[in-house]
Formats: C-alpha cells, sequence, structure tokens
C-alpha cells in the first residue's frame, strides 16, 4: 500500500501529460475535422479530392510513424521544413491524424440529414450557409456522439504512443517504475487511471446523449 | 395601363424539364392571379409535383420563363438558354412563397415556436420579442398554441402539418405552394389539416394546390387544373371540371376515382 501511494505522485505526473495532448489534440482536431467535413462534401471538386486524399493519407499510415516524422523528418524537407520541440510536435501530429477521423465521422453525420431539411431550410428564405448552420450542424451533433464517444476513448488510450518522442506520459511513467522496481504494480495503476478517465468519458457522452434525447428525428 | 391587381402573382410559360433524359414536364404553363385557389390534380408522376417545385427553384427548368409577382426569377433566350436571376435576388424572389411539403419537413431538434420563429429571425432579421407573439398568433389560428414547447416529434402527422403552415406562414408569404399537404396523413387526420387551408383560402391567399383530396378542389379550389404525362390535359373552373371534364383522360381519371 505504502508503494503505491509512493507511486501515484509520479503517474499522476504522467496523467497530466497524458491529458494536455488529449485536450490540446481534442480542441485543435474537431474544428479542423468539421471544416473537413464541409470541404469534403462541397461541390468544390478540386478541394473535396484533395481532402479524400488527405484523409487517406492520415488513416493509411501509423499515427506513430507520422509523429516520427513529423518531428524527426520535417526539418529536414525543404522550404517547409521546421524543427518543433517534443511537446507540439506531438501534437501537430495527433491533430492532422485525429482531424481526418473526426471529418468522416462529421461527413456521416452531416450526410445523415435528410434532403427534406435543407429544402425546408431554402423554401423559408435560409442561405445554403444558415441552413447548414442553423439546421443540419445541431442536427449533426446528436447523431454523432456515439462515434464520437469510440474515437475520443480511443483518443485517451493513444496519448501513450508519445513514448517515442520521449515524453513522460502516463504509461510511460509506469514503465520506468517497473524496470527501476521490479515489480508491474505500477502497470496495475495506471490501467486504473486509464479507467477512470474512460469512466469519465463514457459518463460524459452518455450525459450528452440523454440530453439530445429530448427529441426524436 | 393595366393596374396592380391584374398582374399574375405567378406566371409559369412553356416549363419544360427532362430527369435523366425523360421528359417530366413538356411545355407546362399556368397563370395565378391575386387570391386564386388552384387545384392541380393527376396521377403520380404526372409531373405535378415537379412542377409545383420548379416555381420555388426546389428544382430548376430546362426551358422556360417564372415570373413572380412581374419579377423574373427564370427566363428563357432565343437560342433555348434558360437563365436563373442571381442568387440573392432569386431567394428573395422566391421568399414571396411559402411551401408546404407533403413530408412536413420541420425541424426536429426545434420546438414547435422555435421552428416558427427561426426563419423570422435569422432571415428577415426580426427581434425576438416580435417573432414570438406572431408565432403564438399563427400557432392559435391552426390550433396548436399548447404545443408551442413540444418537439415534433411528439405531435401527429395533422398536427406537424399544421405546423408547418404555421411555420411557412411566419414569413408572411403571398403565395403559398401545397405540395401534396394531406398525403402522408391517416384519412382521419387530413380534415384538421384541410380546415387550416380552407381557412386560408377565405382570407384570400393566392394559393397552388397539388393534393389527391377531390372534396378539397371542388370545394374550396377556384380552377382546377389536371396534369398527366407531364403536361396540363385540362383546365376548368372548379365546378365545371367535375361537372363537365372535358377531355377523355380527365374523364378516365375522374371515373377511376370512383
Amino acid at each position: 500500500m505504502d508503494y503505491i501511494f509512493e507511486i501515484i505522485g509520479p503517474l499522476l505526473q504522467g496523467t497530466a501529460v497524458t491529458l494536455q495532448v488529449f485536450f490540446a489534440t481534442l480542441v485543435l482536431a474537431v474544428p479542423l475535422g468539421l471544416g473537413l467535413a464541409l470541404v469534403r462534401i462541397s461541390r468544390f471538386t478540386v478541394a473535396s479530392r484533395l481532402v479524400s486524399g488527405y484523409i487517406w493519407l492520415m488513416r493509411g499510415t501509423p499515427l506513430m510513424l507520422q509523429m516520427l516524422f513529423i518531428y524527426f523528418a520535417l526539418p529536414f524537407v525543404p522550404y517547409v521544413g521546421i524543427r518543433l520541440p517534443d511537446f507540439p510536435a506531438a501534437i501537430v501530429a495527433f491533430v492532422l491524424n485525429y482531424a481526418a477521423y473526426f471529418a468522416e465521422i462529421f461527413r456521416a453525420g452531416i450526410q445523415s440529414v435528410g434532403r427534406g431539411q435543407y429544402e425546408a431550410g431554402q423554401v423559408l428564405g435560409l442561405s445554403h450557409a444558415q441552413t447548414m448552420r442553423r439546421i443540419v450542424l445541431p442536427q449533426m451533433v446528436k447523431r454523432i456522439l456515439p462515434p464520437m464517444s469510440n474515437e475520443t476513448i480511443t483518443l485517451i488510450k493513444d496519448t501513450s504512443l508519445i513514448y517515442v518522442l520521449a515524453m513522460n506520459d502516463l504509461l510511460r511513467a509506469a514503465r520506468g517504475m517497473v524496470q527501476r522496481d521490479f515489480t508491474t504494480m505500477p502497470f496495475v495503476v495506471a490501467a486504473a487511471f486509464y479507467l477512470i478517465m474512460t469512466l469519465v468519458l463514457t459518463w460524459g457522452f452518455l450525459r450528452l446523449e440523454k440530453k439530445y434525447a429530448v427529441y426524436d428525428d | 395601363m393595366p393596374s396592380m391587381t391584374t398582374e399574375p402573382m405567378i406566371s409559369a410559360r412553356n416549363i419544360r424539364k427532362q430527369f435523366g433524359g425523360v421528359d417530366v414536364l413538356r411545355g407546362v404553363s399556368l397563370e395565378l392571379g391575386k387570391g386564386e385557389v388552384i387545384a392541380v390534380i393527376g396521377p403520380s408522376g404526372s409531373g405535378k409535383s415537379t412542377f409545383l417545385r420548379c416555381l420555388n427553384q426546389l428544382e430548376t427548368i430546362d426551358r422556360g420563363d417564372i415570373e413572380i409577382e412581374g419579377e423574373i426569377l427564370a427566363s428563357t433566350d432565343s437560342h433555348g438558354i434558360c437563365r436563373y436571376a442571381p442568387d440573392k435576388e432569386a431567394r428573395r424572389i422566391c421568399r414571396k412563397m411559402g411551401m408546404v411539403f407533403q413530408q412536413f419537413n420541420l425541424f426536429p431538434h426545434l420546438t414547435v415556436l422555435q421552428n416558427i420563429i427561426e426563419a423570422p429571425i435569422t432571415v428577415k432579421g426580426m427581434s425576438r420579442e416580435a417573432a414570438v407573439p406572431l408565432a403564438q398568433e399563427l400557432l392559435r389560428k391552426v390550433g396548436l398554441l399548447e404545443k408551442c414547447d413540444s418537439h415534433p416529434s411528439r405531435l401527429s402527422g395533422g398536427q406537424k402539418q399544421r405546423v408547418a403552415i404555421a411555420r411557412a406562414l411566419a414569413m408572411e408569404p403571398d403565395i403559398m405552394l401545397f405540395d401534396e399537404p394531406t398525403s402522408a396523413l391517416d384519412p382521419e387526420l387530413t380534415g384538421e389539416v384541410l380546415r387550416s387551408m380552407r381557412q386560408l383560402a377565405d382570407e384570400h391567399m393566392t394559393m397552388l394546390v397539388v393534393t389527391h383530396e377531390m372534396a378539397f378542389a371542388r370545394d374550396v379550389s377556384s380552377r382546377v387544373i389536371f396534369m398527366d404525362g407531364g403536361e396540363i390535359v385540362e383546365e376548368q373552373p372548379a365546378a365545371s371540371f367535375f361537372a363537365n371534364p372535358l377531355q377523355p383522360r380527365t374523364r378516365a381519371f375522374l371515373n377511376h376515382l370512383g
């Protein structure tokens, strides 16, 4: 028991790093993903194809590879080359990657809203942009809650990938202790921490779903 | 000099439209006068709904001219090129027409009241303080004031359609287009919707109604148009249309209804 109290401090520090990556990714990738989804379904064919290609690239290669590329290889790319410290490099990789997944979730949500809603907006005099903002996107939110819950839970666990940039997230902190103290107890405590975070997310999304249950489609 | 009252509310000339190489409208023309109620009837696939949807640009026409209260929405030049008014202009012209759909198309995420005040506030820039009493007045008119805080999913089909009528009226249109407003309703619910429409007609609203309700066409409309195969087959004042249909196709259709 004493041992657990001894490791809980450093593990909480690791959790703080994990949560920073989690929230920074969420806050930046959601708007970017929404923008990508809107371009993807727009009439601008060239832009739409570019976004499709982007999504293919981001979903088609490992997130770890993307992170390694941004941290180690990007500085040597001509013209655009820039050297990022570890935390920003990780965030950029996570945001670019997760925005691609979010974009597809948003696209599915937007496209599940029927044509009749656009027509109703049109005959009432709403512009396309107004119809999107006031009618379609609010309805999208309800429909994407279950997949978004999935994706955010995946994100909280994916944050452990930042160990490749030698950042001390929850899992890396635990692993350090396991190797130092020859006990697997830190893994158990780390697992409990992940489960608590996941529980909070699940609960939060359930509350949102309940809130949106005041109406049926 | 023609006075304002003789100018048609809607003037559609020689409207043609194809869907994937199939002619759905083969030169349909119509003039709708102020305060007139025209019922458009005909078998499924006759093009009557498509024609209605062309008038407010839910569908674009291939050829022909559409004028709303004397303003040109679409026109076709001598080379057969059909042009529409610029986007903003077209939206402003189409706003003179309210529309009620077969499938209601209420906004499910908004309450009944919010459904009605949405467009006046967002499109017209009306204040909430002005829009709410207007919406309440319209809801009282269609008999649904007590439902103002309900979401559409809690309403019956007939109630939904009455809310849809109130929502369209909130934009204070000069013309109301109805696209089979009772076709998605159980028979016992059509009456309440038809009552609201009849009330509107009594207030001299200009209406164009695509319908299968022959009683409504006979009792409420001033003129009846029968469409089949993408064209107008017959057009008569309501009374004589049902008493003395001239065209064999019209007679066959009316007989078939029994």
